[in-house]
């Protein structure tokens, strides 16, 4: 797999790191219940399917971007 | 139409070649409804099925299976069986899942193949065999066999490694369960297929279901592509699209879907005679039958439903392979393959109940799924059938993250394969 880094370019999946689903809302510190914090931190939609997640270019310019990716064919679409 | 498998029958059949084998279970249309429905038809599917039958008496049982079989990861694994663990709940669970392994091919009339030829983790650090003494004496707790190795020992037993003064990794020792072992993946999923269905068990295949049929907060049947089936329970037992198959009765689990690859060399004359596995990468390998290789290591570290695994992992594998044993430079890979985990934050499974009645969920099995079967079906099947879990299962609620009872065998945390 070859993910576009949005600064670097086309790059090999190994410079990467994966930074999981980027469409969960962390409660704020402070607030939210233990269940609010139990579903922000335990629980999945883990979709089989058109995916939005994080990930960092790690062995490159350590951008963190966001990127929707089929998790079905693993192919990616929108980027940034 | 159950004939049991003998020399005798064998024999016979061997005499009569115009009378073929009969099938070895039925191709059955769905009834309208059954008393328990179980949504998967692979190895843990199947043994819920079988113990439902035999241990419950609740023989008015369907297996729905989306594709054939054998299909999925119970014919896509490592065949390893083990019960080496440390935490509570699961060193019992894996020993009782080692204990059924060892009678399975008399209890179900079918060679697994079960071979005992004990499973060998060795350590490259003294630390890690201050672990791993720590380790056997908790395994020797609970009356299962373990044997620290020092590095003499090994070098007896596998003196195929890396012992030179070079080695990037020193064998300062290892620990020795001999129960542990390989079995024939095929035939446990065939084996259990079969003994179910000559309890009366109908298993369908090519039986997708695309939904559940809820009334009043219970689960009452499902939607499948061969039509409404009801029943009195429903079991999920889908490892790999556990997330996919629970989101239609409206759950969300504590599961990410992961691929692990696995890889087989060319055939040689045996030599590995046991299971070598080392921890730090999850590295593992022992010698098939036919002669191959058969080794694996870490997830690939993103969540996919692919089956086609990463080019990065496959060159950590091969490194650690070449590292402990020099010998693997030589053999070319026949194939490799993926398969699809359900991950869980603390790398444990979950057997239970879940907050919609009559709807109980197996899953969760990250890399351990083959080695639990009998006692992943075993533990099931009561859960469904006393609509309560056994003792050996308690500890493997959805909840356990809630309530603070993480079961967190390597001891690191939760989610530490993304760490």
């Amino acid at each position: 797999m070859r993910i576009p880094c949005p600064h670097c370019g086309e790059r090999d999946v190994s410079e990467f790191r994966y930074g999981g689903d980027a469409t969960k809302t962390r409660p704020k510190h402070g607030e939210g219940d233990l269940k609010a914090w139990h579903d922000y931190y335990f629980l999945f939609d883990n979709p089989k399917g058109p995916h939005t997640e994080y990930w960092q270019h790690v062995l490159g310019c350590r951008h963190w971007f966001k990127l929707t990716r089929n998790t079905a064919t693993n192919e990616i679409g929108e980027v940034g | 139409m159950f004939k049991p498998y003998s020399a005798l029958a064998l024999a016979r059949h061997a005499f009569s070649p115009d009378r073929p084998w009969p099938r070895a279970w039925r191709a059955p249309e769905p009834k309208s409804s059954y008393d328990a429905i179980i949504i998967g038809g692979g190895g843990h599917g199947l043994a819920t099925a079988y113990y439902l039958a035999k241990n419950h008496g609740m023989r008015n049982v369907a297996v729905l299976e989306r594709a054939y079989i054998g299909s999925g990861n119970v014919g896509r694994n490592t065949t390893l069986i083990r019960s080496n663990y440390v935490i509570d709940g699961n060193t019992q669970f894996f020993e009782h899942s080692l204990k059924l392994w060892e009678s399975l091919s008399h209890e179900l009339n079918f060679n697994c193949m079960v071979s005992h030829r004990g499973q060998i983790v060795l350590a490259t650090s003294p630390v890690q065999l201050d672990t791993y003494a720590r380790r056997g004496n908790i395994m020797r707790l609970n009356g299962i066999d373990a044997e620290l190795l020092d590095r003499g020992q090994v070098m007896a037993l596998l003196p195929y490694l890396d012992y030179s003064k070079e080695a990037r990794w020193p064998i300062w020792g290892g620990i020795l369960q001999g129960r542990a072992g390989s079995v024939r993946h095929d035939a446990v999923a065939w084996g259990y297929a079969r003994a179910a269905d000559t309890l009366g068990v109908d298993i369908i295949e090519n039986c997708e279901v695309e939904g559940f049929i809820m009334d009043e907060g219970r689960a009452v049947g499902v939607e499948t592509s061969r039509g409404r089936i009801l029943a009195g329970k429903i079991g999920i037992a889908v490892a790999g699209h556990s997330s996919h198959v629970a989101k239609m009765a409206g759950l969300r689990l504590p599961i990410e879907s992961h691929i692990l690859q696995a890889f087989v060399t060319e055939p040689v004359k045996p030599m590995v005679h046991h299971v070598v596995s080392w921890g730090a990468e999850l590295f593992y390998l022992s010698q098939s039958d036919k002669g191959g290789m058969v080794f694996g290591g870490h997830i690939d570290g993103f969540n996919t439903y692919t089956q086609r695994g990463q080019f990065p992992r496959i060159q950590t594998v091969a490194e650690c392979a070449v590292s402990l044993l020099p010998f693997m430079s030589k053999l070319r890979l026949l194939r490799h393959w993926g398969g699809i985990m359900d991950m869980t934050p603390d790398g444990s499974p979950f057997i239970c109940r879940t907050d919609i009645r009559n709807l109980y969920f197996n899953g969760g099995w990250c890399y351990q799924g083959f080695k639990a079967t009998p006692a992943s079906g075993w533990t099931f099947a009561h859960t469904i059938a006393h609509d309560e879990e056994h003792e050996l299962n308690r500890c493997y609620a959805l909840d356990r993250f809630a309530k603070g009872r993480e079961l967190d065998d390597y001891g690191i945390g939760n989610w530490t394969y993304k760490q």
